[in-house]
């Protein structure tokens, strides 16, 4: 059996894994890497597009989506996390998004 | 017309921050306003090409298709872009004032490389022709509209942009998904080579699913709207005019080349047109209902944005459903004009709201008593916005919402017609009461703070630009329908 449908189905339980982590998770750190986990799904759904049987080239283009989706998503995580240690210092307590959100 | 022109004009932004970057800080706005004034001319030079040839179809690079990345200009492309260059340059210069205040000077020199790379970004999401290119725009929009967020600096807002920033990455992933899918399917990524290669299968319509949905969340279409307001209504006043004039409209115009060009022609759009009907419905509703029981300026302004987001969305059922080929015409006009009037009325009102701030020190409307002593301009702007808003004649907005009704009531599709009349009435209520509060006389004047000449002028202006498009129907739709060769109106692309 060819192993694309295994990584494909993988590729789309860790997707949902990760939307779920995202909506679920009141921790703003576990909301950020619930991000990387529905990335990181893509990333491997794409990577799995690529290939090819023995003695054929893979495709390429797969490839380079996912490079540029890693980048995309490191520079991501850097920008949140730095949110989160700004909202963590402006506001001295936990680090729940809810307890901000009574501020208001 | 000189053929490297787009392809500086996609480079001039990125160049421009990459410079502005180096500078020190003090010389900061003169190079950002260098660029923002060159970002402003550029496009009418293309507008002017598009409009006596045709719309601009070209490879970067010169790698022909389909190796290489397209970009395709159209009327629809042009529209955008020029809405983009008037919002940008009057944004610009309201900035230019704005940052220059004693409370604000420390985020000036960070203000003007993250905005021009915001200005970047969507000047290439409206130009490009190529889907996996369109994910990368997304990404750098987002980023750079959060971090803008961001940099108002307190809590509130900090804790805005990250919620706007993670709704807007997971949308971006779930619209990366979607286009994985549409590659795996048919090994394409240029927009008119997979709508003419697409078949009709199940991956396709998962891909369509995805796309829609994430992009939907990216839009602020109701019920994905619950971050819009937060982050609208806490960013700085120039940067919350950007966002809301340009910023959802990124991904609104993402929404209408997928399901008007790379899915046109697959059962989805035709079978799913209705839902979104109905959240335009439902997005009318709510957002002005929420806007009208605000007491927060800024938050009456950005739930104000939730409703007039569903008139745009009015495009989906009438596009996608059985109507004659002229009324789909008229109704994609009418779209077009809503996007115009409102991106100009609601930047002028964050404008003119950023004044009255600025002059009362308070963003609760209850203060706001008998502010328009102070700042008459700045009440007259904002009565002006309104007018556009609401769909008086001969604003923008009376424009958009006559040709959409007219198709409406064509289309037999009456109910959809509930989202111009309620909304209209909805939005002349909330108006009035914003105005009502500026103009209450029976105290003195509360005005402590200072308001620049160009912080009320730029306001003036986009608002009286909101109405004057109203007089110029005829280039609009020209673009709209004679420029604008798209599938789903019958148009066979490039």
């Amino acid at each position: 059996m060819s192993p694309i449908p295994l990584y494909s189905a993988a590729a789309l339980i860790l997707f949902g894994i990760g939307l779920f982590g995202l909506a679920a998770h009141p921790y703003l750190v576990r909301k950020i890497m619930a991000v990387n986990v529905m990335a990181g799904g893509v990333f491997l759904f794409l990577i799995s597009l690529a290939y090819a049987p023995a003695g054929r080239h893979p495709d390429p283009v797969p490839q380079a989506m996912v490079l540029t989706g890693i980048v995309v998503a490191i520079s991501t995580t850097a920008f949140s996390l730095f949110l989160v240690r700004q909202i963590e210092a402006k506001s001295t307590g936990s680090d729940q998004m809810n307890q901000a959100d009574h501020v208001d | 017309m000189w053929t490297e022109l787009p392809g500086l004009f996609l480079l001039l932004p990125f160049a421009g921050t990459g410079l502005v970057f180096l500078l020190p800080n003090q010389t900061r706005p003169y190079g950002g306003l260098l660029a923002a004034i060159l970002l402003f001319l550029a496009p009418w030079a293309i507008a002017a090409d598009v409009y006596t040839n045709s719309p601009i179809d070209m490879n970067l690079g010169g790698w022909p298709q389909p190796l290489g990345i397209g970009i395709y200009i159209d009327g629809l492309s042009v529209l955008f872009l020029l809405l983009t260059a008037v919002v940008g340059l009057l944004v610009s210069v309201y900035a230019w004032s704005y940052f220059s205040l004693p409370e604000n000077k420390t985020k000036e020199p960070h203000f003007w490389p993250l905005w021009l790379i915001l200005w970047g970004g969507l000047n290439a999401l409206f130009s490009t022709a190529d889907i996996f290119n369109t994910y990368v725009l997304l990404e750098l929009v987002g980023i750079s509209a959060a971090a803008l967020t961001a940099l108002a600096g307190n809590l509130l807002s900090l804790t805005a942009a990250l919620r706007y920033f993670l709704v807007a990455v997971a949308g971006s992933l779930a619209f990366l998904l979607g286009v994985g899918f549409i590659y795996a399917q048919t090994g394409q990524l240029d927009m008119y080579t997979v709508a003419q290669s697409a078949p009709d299968t199940s991956l396709m319509a998962a891909a369509f699913g995805l796309i829609s949905v994430g992009l939907m969340s990216k839009t602020a279409l109701f019920p994905f709207h619950f971050w819009l307001p937060p982050a609208h209504g806490n960013a700085p006043a120039p940067i919350s005019a950007a966002l809301s004039a340009l910023v959802i409209k990124g991904s609104f115009f993402v929404l209408l080349k997928f399901w008007f060009v790379v899915f046109h022609g697959l059962s989805g759009p035709e079978q799913t047109g209705w839902i979104l009907g109905i959240l335009a419905l439902a997005a009318t509703l709510w957002g002005s209902y929420q806007a009208l029981i605000q007491s927060r300026l800024k938050l009456i302004i950005a739930y104000s944005s939730v409703g007039q987001l569903g008139y745009m969305f009015l495009i989906f059922p009438l596009l996608s459903g059985v109507l004659d080929p002229g009324w789909k015409l008229q109704a994609w006009a009418g779209c077009g004009y809503q996007v115009l009037s409102h991106g100009l009325a609601k930047a002028a009102l964050f404008l003119a709201a950023g004044n009255l701030i600025q002059a009362s020190g308070t963003d609760n409307i209850h203060q706001l008593r008998n502010i328009a002593v102070c700042l008459p301009m700045t009440s007259f702007t904002m009565g002006l916005a309104g007018v556009s808003l609401m769909g008086l004649p001969p604003s923008g907005g009376f424009m958009a919402k006559w040709l959409l009704l007219q198709a409406i009531l064509a289309s037999g599709q009456w109910w959809l017609a509930l989202v111009p009349v309620l909304g209209g009435l909805l939005t002349a209520g909330y108006i009035f009461r914003l105005l009502s509060h500026t103009f209450v006389s029976d105290t003195q004047a509360a005005c402590y703070g200072r308001v620049f000449w160009g912080m009320d002028k730029t306001a003036l202006f986009l608002a009286l630009s909101s109405i004057l498009i109203g007089f110029r129907a005829q280039e609009v739709v020209f673009f709209l329908q004679e420029r604008t060769p798209i599938l789903a109106l019958g148009g066979g692309g490039p």
